[in-house]
């Protein structure tokens, strides 16, 4: 249940980005959480729906998860293949010299907000 | 007129504490100190472990140590109580794991001036500790005989960050079903490079095989002469 900790600082975050560009509300925040970045995606929704009523920009904001494959590369033979299926043994070459390429991340990608615009004279 | 817009962010959680973890080592490089983030299950011995090896490494090292808990200042009292050295209680308030953040602010609150070893007792947790990186130069992690020698497969990250793993409790081995040879198998199909020791606190078995690594490993980041 570390969800909550990283839902703090993905917040903290996007408060700041508002904050910096001075918008009135966020109403939307993207995220791409990689299948192997060991979170768990409804947790993360409930962790963020709590944590956002606390915030200056976040209080209606809806969040968006882009769930990112895990893709192991194998340096035996060169091969890649997904991690969720295989783990660190590569299932073309049975090699464990494997790294994870990719699926790994917490991205806050971007956020959309509304702004008032004055209207000019 | 309201405006609807969308601003690219692009950030990374989990590498944004990576990133605070570089600012960490070099905090500690230039200052000459080895940190080492001490990591286990709740209740596998890190304390006890701690108050034994402390004494063999003081007279050499000057040596600090941040004890994190959810709550309470009970470890925090025995380090001091059985090493007398320079102790920290640091609380997380409910959070499962050290952030580097917060592994900065106690290296703060310790003071790093006077120091050349420090320990990170983390959270007791087998989880998360290990998907955080603290900027510690080590990472140790205990493995007690009644948690199984078949943790290192359940819990593989764990094991996987560890540069040292101290198998503990080793007194109460025969009450338990715990085969030394199964858990070194384990561990190695996580990591092949990490080192294993099996220690007792208790009688003090092993503890000083830990201790010369540490030691090794600590000179050759301080180079004291």
């Amino acid at each position: 249940m570390h969800e909550l900790g990283i839902v703090m600082n993905a917040v903290r975050q996007v408060e700041k980005a508002a904050a910096d560009n001075g918008v009135q509300k966020v109403v939307g925040v993207t995220m791409e959480i990689g299948e192997v970045s060991t979170v768990v995606p409804e947790l993360f929704l409930d962790a963020f729906n709590w944590a956002k009523k606390r915030t200056r920009f976040l209080g209606d904001a809806q969040l968006e998860m882009i769930i990112i494959e895990g893709r192991t590369y194998c340096q035996a033979c060169g091969e890649t293949y997904r991690t969720t299926e295989y783990g660190k043994k590569c299932p073309h070459c049975g090699s464990d010299e494997t790294y994870l390429l990719t699926g790994d991340q917490v991205i806050i990608k971007d956020i959309t907000a509304v702004s008032e615009e004055e209207e000019s004279e | 007129m309201k405006l609807m817009e969308t601003y690219l962010i692009k950030e990374d959680i989990i590498s944004r504490n990576n990133e605070k973890a570089k600012d960490v080592r070099s905090l500690l490089e230039g200052k000459g100190v080895f940190y080492i983030n001490l990591m286990s299950s709740p209740g596998a011995g890190k304390t006890t472990l701690l108050s034994k090896l402390i004494p063999l490494l003081s007279a050499e090292f000057r040596t600090g140590v941040i004890e994190a808990d959810i709550d309470s200042d009970k470890d925090a009292l025995a380090i001091e109580r059985e090493t007398g050295v320079r102790v920290i209680q640091m609380h997380t308030g409910g959070a499962c794991h050290i952030t580097c953040q917060m592994s900065l602010e106690a290296l703060e609150a310790l003071g790093t001036d006077g120091l050349d070893l420090i320990f990170l007792e983390n959270i007791g947790n087998l989880v998360c500790p290990a998907e955080f990186d603290t900027g510690a130069d080590m990472n140790l992690v205990l493995l007690s005989v009644p948690e199984g020698d078949d943790k290192p497969l359940k819990y593989p990250l764990m094991f996987e960050v560890a540069n040292a793993v101290a198998v503990t409790k080793l007194d109460v081995a025969p009450v338990f079903d715990f085969n030394g040879d199964t858990a070194v198998g384990n561990i190695k199909k996580r990591n092949k490079n990490a080192k294993i020791f099996f220690t007792c606190a208790k009688d003090g078995a092993g503890v000083e095989e830990l201790a010369q690594y540490i030691r090794e490993q600590a000179v050759k980041k301080i180079r004291k002469d």
